[in-house]
């Protein structure tokens, strides 16, 4: 680009408009280049040079053009303050009181129209009722619930045995009938041998050393995605909260502040496993009547 | 030419006494007042590249098998929403470019927006007669972020998926009317099969339009008040010193409209972004590590990682941990912002009077301070956004980074006001042996 065009600015030549004409010619060449990236099927980078130089020259075009040949400055708008009543300002509003004060005062009637405006306006909100269904119980329970001990199935359906996982293999989970369930969602964990379950009262809901907790995280309902074997902790990339698996899942890192509700696994007669019910808490984050 | 048009308008309409005033427009120049224009200008790009995106984009959830050109994810069953998505990158010529100067551009319009609002902040432009425009201009920042996440979530790629199930998530954090909310705006339990359909109408027609709406009563205030201008030569509380609208100020800024053009094409074109076909379709039991959302959405990421994990039970009702990062911090964040005018006004005890010439940010010792510490708590925010990937660089315990920064949250913002003080003082002191007077008076004004 032609940089003495600009430089010369300061007078010590007279103006010329070189620089906006060879901002022109390169916007041009961009056109140009445009339609063939267009016609050849570019890749990304062809259409944003062929742009660049478009929309370049001309920018550099109309700037320098400005720079170089247009008035530069020094116009002095003389500005009107606002912050004070004038006398237009008076004559309107006397105009309106002028208009309005002959009229008997008749503040029923203004308060029936406000109150009948009001009225129609809230009554025509009722539709958004259409927008969605009552939440009802749907966010207190999950498909593990719906039928009677339901076989528990990987994503594409197929029933799962405990043989299936190795030791600190995870699994994610569903009841029968609702594969990729996003609220039902459940990681299964192969515990390693001999290492027991610390949480009282559920040592029953773990099979064979698998045991079963929620995916959905108690913070922001995300997947829980992450099984730490040396840890054995689960921990959602989201907000990076984690989760004891030996401790019932309680919440140990994060901003997460309740343990995974654990799914009651079971086993039924052809060996496969089962859940014995839905889990015993609301899974995913809180909200205000969470029982 | 021009002349015959304008006569025939003004046989019509009598406008030409508008069209007079408007050519005798006096704005003054400085860079800082370009950076609006450049927020204005991005947007321009915005419903260009978008409405033709909108030519080929489906809002549908219903999946299908993927048959497209792009080989690796043939046969997997994706949404209608992805499915066009990766048809704009893949099948539709030039389609990828647009998508990604749209992209580019959301992330400059609301960054343009941001550094606009901290020159208006910082220089005291908000002041009377201005209050009305700082609310129109903080109300466009609003929109401007819920357009950027409806857009974003639109694709139905992983990332995108996983922002909507945390959303549903906020919404039925608020209390008492927050499990009944998330169900209407998702029409039923996450993810539904609308929630899509309802993002592409907000983001395409009732988002624009109130931003287009707004836009417009902005720089119709910006016209009927003219601008500020700093101190200096000639430039008073009554006068406007700068170029005429005509020809010079119109051809500067066109000319910046077309260099925004140029580097937000450059952008698109050089520097891929939003690459959903490597993150694969939303399935709501999948999750990637190192995800962020786009960074106008980062300081409330950075607020959900930070939060501790405090739960509010009483009387059998819970307050989730959620809802105190996630709908009262950016309640509080835009209620301090609609209100600082009058805040400012009313604690300052300052007289009424209208203001059109700038503040010089060094002037202005406790506003300053005062922005630059809650810009660095916000500051903390968006880095803490980034936890994870900064744990893995620095090779740290990720606890130990939450840690570090729950304390950098509350003292950086108090040492960042510190030493914009310190900075300040001593700028005003080099200003009194540059022999600015004016410096000077306005200085012992503010003591």
């Amino acid at each position: 680009m032609d940089r003495r065009a600009l430089v010369s600015r300061d007078g010590a030549s007279a103006p010329t408009a070189v620089a906006p004409l060879v901002g022109f010619a390169v916007a041009a060449l961009g056109a140009v280049g445009f339609v063939v990236a267009y016609v050849v099927d570019a890749a990304p980078a062809a259409y944003g040079a062929a742009l660049l130089c478009a929309f370049g020259g001309l920018g550099f075009g109309l700037v320098t053009w400005a720079h170089r040949l247009m008035p530069a400055g020094g116009r002095v708008e003389p500005r009107e303050h606002m912050a004070v009543a004038t006398a237009e300002e008076d004559r309107a509003l006397a105009t309106i009181r002028g208009q309005t004060e002959p009229l008997p005062r008749r503040r029923l009637l203004w308060g029936a129209f406000l109150a009948a405006t009001g009225a129609t306006g809230a009554a025509l909100l009722v539709p958004l009722g259409s927008l969605g269904p009552a939440p009802h119980d749907a966010l207190r329970r999950t498909a593990w619930g719906r039928l009677p001990h339901p076989r528990v199935v990987d994503e594409n359906g197929r029933s799962v045995r405990p043989g299936d996982l190795a030791v600190g293999e995870v699994l994610t989970v569903f009841p029968a009938g609702d594969p990729g369930s996003a609220n039902a969602q459940t990681v299964l964990i192969r515990l390693p041998d001999g290492v027991e379950v610390q949480s009282p009262g559920r040592q029953e809901w773990v099979v064979d050393g698998l045991v079963a907790y929620s995916k959905l995280c108690t913070h922001a309902g995300c997947p829980v995605g992450l099984y730490v074997v040396e840890e054995q902790q689960l921990f959602c990339p989201c907000h990076q909260s984690a989760f004891a698996v030996l401790a019932g899942a309680v919440a140990t890192l994060g901003p997460a502040s309740r343990a995974l509700p654990q799914l009651p696994l079971g086993l039924d007669r052809d060996g496969y496993l089962i859940s014995l019910g839905d889990f015993p808490a609301s899974v995913g984050p809180g909200w205000w009547t969470r029982p | 030419m021009i002349e015959r048009l304008a006569r025939w308008f003004d046989q019509r309409l009598r406008a030409v006494s508008a069209l007079r005033a408007g050519a005798t427009k006096v704005f003054p120049e400085h860079w800082s007042f370009m950076v609006g224009e450049i927020a204005l200008y991005s947007f321009v790009v915005l419903v260009l590249t978008g409405t033709y995106l909108a030519l080929f984009f489906d809002a549908g959830m219903e999946r299908q098998p993927y048959t497209g050109s792009y080989v690796p994810l043939r046969g997997v069953e994706v949404s209608a929403a992805y499915r066009s998505a990766l048809d704009l990158s893949f099948d539709v010529r030039a389609g990828r470019f647009v998508r990604q100067v749209h992209h580019w551009a959301a992330l400059v319009f609301v960054a343009a927006i941001v550094v606009h609002l901290l020159r208006v902040f910082f220089t005291g432009a908000f002041r009377r007669p201005r209050e009305l425009n700082w609310i129109v201009g903080v109300t466009l920042l609003l929109l401007a972020i819920l357009t950027g996440f409806a857009g974003y979530s639109l694709l139905d790629d992983l990332l995108s998926g996983v922002g909507l199930r945390i959303g549903f998530s906020i919404l039925e954090s608020i209390p008492i009317v927050g499990e009944w909310l998330a169900f209407g705006v998702f029409g039923g339990p996450f993810p539904g099969d609308v929630i899509l359909g309802r993002l592409f109408i907000a983001h395409v027609f009732v988002l624009p339009l109130l931003i287009l709406g707004l836009l417009t009563v902005h720089l119709l205030v910006i016209f009927r008040q003219k601008h500020t201008q700093f101190p200096g030569e000639l430039r008073t509380e009554d006068n406007v010193v700068g170029d005429a609208l005509w020809p010079t100020y119109a051809a500067k800024s066109v000319g910046l409209l077309f260099i925004v053009a140029a580097v937000l094409a450059a952008l698109g074109g050089f520097a891929q972004i939003n690459p959903i076909w490597l993150y694969g379709p939303y399935e709501p039991a999948t999750v990637t590590s190192g995800a962020q959302p786009d960074w106008y959405m980062g300081w409330l990421e950075g607020a959900l990682r930070l939060m501790p994990p405090v739960e509010v039970v009483a009387f059998g009702y819970e307050i989730p941990s959620l809802f105190f990062p996630a709908v009262l911090l950016p309640g509080v964040t835009f209620a301090g912002l609609y209100l600082y005018p009058f805040v400012e006004q009313w604690v300052s005890g300052a007289s009424r009077r209208e203001h059109h010439l700038l503040d010089r940010p060094r002037d202005h010792l406790v506003r300053t301070s005062l922005g630059v510490a809650v810009f660095t708590f916000y500051a903390v925010l968006l880095v803490a956004g980034a936890n994870d990937i900064i744990a893995d660089v620095l090779d740290v315990p990720i606890g130990v980074v939450v840690g570090v920064l729950r304390v950098a949250l509350f003292v950086l913002p108090v040492a960042a006001a510190a030493v914009a003080v310190v900075v300040c003082r001593q700028l005003r002191r080099s200003d009194v042996h540059a022999g600015h007077k004016e410096a000077v008076r306005q200085a012992a004004d503010t003591h």
